[in-house]
Parts: C-alpha cells; sequence; structure tokens
C-alpha cells in the first residue's frame, strides 16, 4: 500500500537535510512501527507523507497503491484516504469541532464523488465513534481543540480518524502526553481500524504504545534512514539496551 | 492683509456638486428655514471637500477620493429587498424616495421625512456638525428624503423595524431620525446598498431615552463602483443601552461615521463591526464617543478581512470628558490580510480628562496561520474551503456576540455570500 523509496527530504526554508534516502514497505493490513531517538526524522516523515509544504522532496519517491503522491496537495492526499493523526493537533478558535467534522467528513466524500452526509446521518455517526472512545459529546461544541486536555486532543484525533476512515493511518507520537487509561483508549480505538484493506503506520518514541498496538513490522529509524527492521521483538530489544546497540550495528 | 491661501481650483466632483445644489434646489422639499440650512451647508461645502490635511479625514482624503458625481436620476428604479430578518417592519427609501404606504407596528410612529422638510419641522436637525463634517454638509444641502421613527415609552418591539436606502445609480441622500422613548426595547437594521455606480449619502439620528435598550444594525453591501458616505449619530439617555452592529461588505469609495455621547450616567455603548474588503476600494470608519457622564461604559470590537488591492481604516476617537469618573471603555481593532496588496490603518486615539477612569485599546495585525491551514488541509478540506472556515472564524466571536439566533444566522449568510465572490 505504501512504498518509500529512497526519500530524500529538506526543510524548505533553510534547506537542511532530514530525510536521507529512507526505504520503508507497507503492506495493506499491517501495523507498521517506526521508532527511533529524538532528531532522526520520524515528525518529519509523517509530515512529508501528509504533504506540509515547509519540507520538499528532493529524491526519491512515495507510491501509495502504486501511484506517485508526490504531486498531490495535502487535502487530495486525505481525500486519496492518508490520514496523519497529529502529534500536537492544532487548536483553531472559532471553528467549532462539530462543524469541523461536517466540512472536513463531506469534502472527502465530495472528492470521492459522493453525497454530502445528511445531518442526522452525521451526527449519528459521530456520536457512536465518540461514544467508542469515551468522549462527551459537548466538547464537540467547543472550537476545534481550543483547551482541551493532551488526552482529549489525542482523542479528538482518534476520532477524526474513525468517522474519515482512511486507508493508510500514519500516527504521530500519539503516545505522547497520554496517561495509561487514555492510552488503553486510544489503543483500542486504532486497534478497532485495524483491517485487512487498511495499513497503519504508528511512530512512537517508546515501546509502551506497542503493548497495546502490537505491530507486524518495526523499523528503525536513524539520522533520515531506516537502518533496522523486524518483527515486534526488534521493539522489546530497543527498550531493553536502547537504540544505541542497533546504531553502532548499522555504522 | 489676507492670510488664508488662494482657493485652489475645485475639483471636478466639488464643480459637479456645486451645480448639482444650483439644479436641484427648486425641487427639493422645504423652504425658509430648512433652505437657510441647505445654503450653509452648501457654504460648507463651497469651502472644497475634505484633504488628507484635515486631521478627520488624513487617511480619506475625500477631494482626491471623491471622482464620480452621479446626478440624480428621478427615472431611476431601485427594488425594495427582502427584510434581512424574518417579520420586519420595512421602511424602503428606494431611489432617494420614501413610501406612503408606511407600517403599522403598536406602539411605533413612523412620518416620511419629506413630510418632516415640507413643514420645516426637520430644520433644526440639519445642522453641520463643524467645518470637517462634510458628510453632514454633503446631506443637509441636499437630503431629499427618509424616515422619522418614534417609538412610545415602554414600548417592546417584537418585530425588527428595517431601513432600507436603496440607490439606483444616480444621486442619493436620505435621513433617518429615531426617537426611542424612555425603557423601550427594539432591533433596528440599516440597509444600504443598491444597483450601479450612485453617490449616496445617509444619515441617521438616534436618541435612547431614560433605560431604553435598542440593537441596531448596519449592512452596507454597495456595488463596487459605488460611493457611499454614511454617519451615525446617537445620544444615550439615562442607563440606557444601545449596541450597534456594523458589517461593510461593498462600495468603491465608503465612509462609515459613528458618532456617540453618552449623555446620560450609566449608559452603555457597544460597537461590533466587520469589514470585508476587497478589490481596489476604499473604506473608512471613523468612530467618536463622547463619554461625558460618570459611571458609563463602552467597547468597541472591529474585525477586518482585506484582500485584493483593498485599503481599509479605522479611527476610534474616546474622548473621557472630565466629569465622567468611573468610565469604562475597551477598544479593539483586529485585521486578517489575505493579500500582499491590501492594507488596513488604524487608530486608535484616547482623550482622557477624567481621573478615575479604566480606558484601554489594541489593534492587532495578521496572516491567515499557516499551521491550521495545513491542519484542515490534512483533513481533506480543499485550500479555499479551508481559508474560508479561517476567516469565518476570525469574524465569528463579533456575530456571535449578539447572541440572537436568526441575526447570527443572518449575518453569517451574508458574510458566506461575501465569501463566495470574494474569497
Amino acid at each position: 500500500m505504501l512504498e518509500i523509496k529512497n526519500l530524500h527530504a529538506r526543510i524548505a526554508e533553510d534547506g537542511t537535510e532530514i530525510i536521507r534516502g529512507l526505504n520503508l514497505t507497507v503492506k495493506a493490513g499491517e501495523v507498521a512501527a517506526i521508532m527511533g531517538p529524538n532528531g532522526s526524522g520520524k515528525s518529519t516523515l509523517s509530515y512529508v507523507l501528509a504533504g506540509r509544504d515547509d519540507y520538499e522532496v528532493t529524491e526519491g519517491d512515495i507510491l501509495y497503491n502504486g501511484e506517485s503522491i508526490l504531486e498531490m496537495d495535502p487535502a487530495e492526499r486525505a481525500a486519496s484516504g492518508i490520514f496523519l493523526a497529529f502529534q500536537y493537533p492544532m487548536e483553531i478558535p472559532g471553528v467549532a469541532t462539530m462543524e469541523f467534522l461536517k466540512v472536513a467528513m463531506n469534502a472527502q466524500r465530495k472528492a470521492r464523488g459522493e453525497e454530502p452526509l445528511k445531518i442526522p446521518e452525521l451526527l449519528k455517526r459521530v456520536k457512536e465513534a465518540a461514544g467508542s472512545l469515551n468522549m462527551d459529546i459537548a466538547m464537540l461544541k467547543r472550537p476545534l481543540n481550543v483547551g482541551f486536555s493532551g488526552g482529549e486532543k489525542k482523542r479528538a484525533e482518534i476520532l477524526q480518524m474513525k468517522l474519515l476512515e482512511p486507508q493508510l493511518c500514519v500516527l504521530d507520537e500519539t503516545d505522547s502526553g497520554l496517561d495509561i487509561d487514555a492510552l488503553k483508549i486510544v489503543a483500542d480505538g486504532v486497534n478497532a481500524l485495524r483491517s485487512p484493506d487498511r495499513a497503519i503506520v504508528v511512530i512512537t518514541h517508546y515501546q509502551r504504545l506497542l503493548e497495546y498496538i502490537v505491530p507486524d513490522s518495526v523499523h528503525v529509524l536513524y539520522r533520515g534512514q531506516v537502518i533496522k527492521s523486524g518483527d515486534k521483538s526488534l521493539a522489546l530489544e530497543l527498550e531493553a539496551n536502547g537504540y544505541a546497540g542497533v546504531i553502532d550495528e548499522a555504522a | 492683509m489676507n492670510m488664508h491661501a488662494q482657493q485652489p481650483q475645485r475639483t471636478g466632483a466639488e464643480t459637479a456638486l456645486l451645480e448639482a445644489y444650483d439644479s436641484r434646489l427648486s425641487v427639493l422639499p422645504g423652504d425658509g428655514a430648512v433652505t437657510v440650512k441647505r445654503d450653509n451647508a452648501l457654504e460648507v461645502l463651497k469651502a472644497g471637500l475634505p484633504t488628507k490635511r484635515i486631521e478627520a479625514w488624513h487617511y480619506t482624503d475625500l477631494r482626491r477620493l471623491l471622482t464620480a458625481v452621479p446626478q440624480h436620476d428621478a427615472s431611476a428604479v431601485a427594488d425594495k429587498l427582502g427584510a434581512l430578518l424574518d417579520g420586519s417592519a420595512v421602511l424602503p427609501v428606494l431611489n432617494g424616495v420614501s413610501s406612503a404606504n408606511l407600517p403599522s407596528v403598536d406602539g411605533v410612529r413612523f412620518e416620511r421625512l419629506e413630510d418632516k422638510l415640507r413643514d420645516g419641522s426637520f430644520a433644526p436637525a440639519l445642522e453641520v456638525q463643524g467645518t470637517d463634517d462634510a458628510i453632514g454638509a454633503l446631506n443637509a444641502a441636499f437630503v431629499a428624503d427618509g424616515y422619522f421613527v418614534d417609538i412610545e415609552a415602554d414600548a417592546e418591539i417584537a418585530a425588527p423595524i428595517e431601513l432600507q436606502n436603496i440607490q439606483a445609480g444616480g444621486q442619493t441622500h436620505s435621513r433617518f431620525p429615531v426617537r426611542v422613548g424612555d425603557r423601550a426595547k427594539v432591533t433596528i437594521v440599516e440597509r444600504q446598498t443598491g444597483e450601479g455606480a450612485g453617490l449616496s449619502t445617509s444619515i441617521s439620528h438616534l436618541t435612547l431615552g431614560e433605560g431604553a435598550e435598542v440593537l441596531w444594525i448596519i449592512v452596507q453591501d454597495q456595488p463596487d463602483d459605488s460611493t457611499y458616505l454614511g454617519q451615525f449619530n446617537a445620544a444615550l439617555g439615562k442607563d440606557s443601552k444601545l449596541t450597534l452592529f456594523f458589517m461593510n461588505a461593498g462600495g468603491r469609495l465608503v465612509r462609515q461615521e459613528v458618532r456617540v455621547g453618552t449623555a446620560g450616567e450609566g449608559s452603555d455603548f457597544q460597537l461590533r463591526g466587520i469589514n470585508l474588503l476587497a478589490g481596489d476600494t476604499h473604506t473608512d470608519v471613523t468612530m467618536v464617543l463622547d463619554h461625558t457622564k460618570p459611571h458609563t461604559g463602552s467597547r468597541e470590537l472591529i474585525r477586518n478581512v482585506v484582500t485584493g488591492k483593498a485599503r481599509g481604516v479605522f479611527q476610534g476617537r474616546i474622548n473621557v470628558h472630565q466629569i465622567a469618573q468611573k468610565t469604562d471603555a475597551k477598544m479593539a481593532c483586529n485585521t486578517l490580510l489575505l493579500s500582499d496588496d491590501g492594507e488596513f490603518s488604524t487608530k486608535p486615539e484616547l482623550e482622557i480628562f477624567a481621573d478615575d477612569v479604566q480606558c484601554g485599546h489594541g489593534a492587532t495585525v495578521k496572516e491567515i496561520d499557516h499551521d491550521h491551514l495545513f491542519y484542515l488541509k490534512a483533513r481533506g478540506i480543499d485550500e479555499k474551503t479551508a481559508r474560508g472556515l479561517l476567516v469565518k472564524a476570525f469574524l465569528a466571536e463579533v456575530i456571535e456576540e449578539l447572541e440572537v439566533e436568526p441575526i447570527v444566522e443572518a449575518l453569517e449568510a451574508r458574510l458566506d455570500q461575501w465569501f463566495a465572490t470574494h474569497g
């Protein structure tokens, strides 16, 4: 589903290269974990996948369902089924969460040539999804993410993911800022989305999240490259020995 | 020795105005005292339109900017609009002419202004407020019609009253004096619009009795080739409350003056305004607020969206008189710039002669937040829609504070309409 080939990407403003020849393949139905120390390029990778224009791809390609997405803008990528759960979801004053959900869901439906959802159907879907994440529906009347706690923001991200039903989910440090109860709820939400025709990329710093979202593959990112891939036992090894061993091995 | 500089040569617009006076005077309603007032106003105009050297007109050099002075065209046709709010009593002035068919509302008396000009009873109100009062002078010289609205004491008027001033490409000058009795409550909508490259002036005078409450909403959406010069005057009685909302969403050259005095102790003035500026246009909102009695309050919140090559101005002057202790006044003007060529000038002024007051002002200018835009796009919302959402979010606060659901919805619909053409 996702094939990243020799990807090089830099910060548009100052030309600093962050991703330096990254290769990664994630199949439909697979949950891939990307781990790595601070500054290894994890968040940059998530932004490059989502199409943020603060980064420039200088070499290589990203194929999604066999097609390059490099020329697509973020809205087109999202409408085609790519979803990024942000590490730091934006607070947007003045935009009610419910209104935002309606506009986003219908924008994606429109891009796929589907009719907009009628309000009762939309409300039903939102209520169901919010209920499964233990979210208070009253929260959705508030401006998007404004005044939400760290845990509420992450839950709101997963809520959006459930409602938008993407094919490729990229979760950037979704565990950061979560207490253990919230972590379980969020992980259950993600696990409920596991399906044979959906791929999930979980970017994380710690092994903890992977106890709840058990990955099919684990990839270690260091200095903008995948330096080692393995199964879930690789995550345990990293937890026990830190990144140093893997990094030395690759050097 | 004559110390005055030689009168500069008249501009085309100035000449056209003086000629228009000569040709119109015989058909304008009123004689005697009214004509004296018109002649006095003309003297102000003869001195020339204000330039940027006049402080009150510094950002809007009317002499330079007023280039088109069409003649009044009695044969032009303007159509009455559907009311902004359902169930309103509508009073249309079409191409400068009021309707003889006055609505019937309990507790309210309507009169055609033309009648009050003809019988001379309106003459005292045609006073020009100083030599800088170009709008007052223009309007006093040429005013032909409008409505007088008189709301009796203790009347709670459920149906909004909508004053429509619809130009049809020519020159029109209207007035709307409104008197609200003690403890009366009313919502008044003022529509300033039309079709064609008209020159339209409009002046309203509102007096609030003791404890009266008024919500006054001005929606100005003139076509992009017209000139609109408006003036809103209000005197607030003891413990009365006025909320004035304005939305400017059109016009090539627009100046909306707001002149308010808290004439009664304990009165409160709230100003909320939205300027939606696009194209190659110039829009000026100039407020002068006098706190003249103790224990009065005011809040002014102006939000501007500027795109294209539009230029906007907000001058907000608050005078706190020496006697006006315990005045509580706050003013904010925030601008969202959507284009490189748009500009907005803000000039807040506080002049305080009392020592026990709370006064403040703030102004900001920003662009659309890049991170917010990316977040919305990352959810599949296209660039134009995402920008629209963020602009509406920026303006939402000003509208939502009005709290009356049908009004909020009607104004948001106007926003959407503007955004559909200019976003």
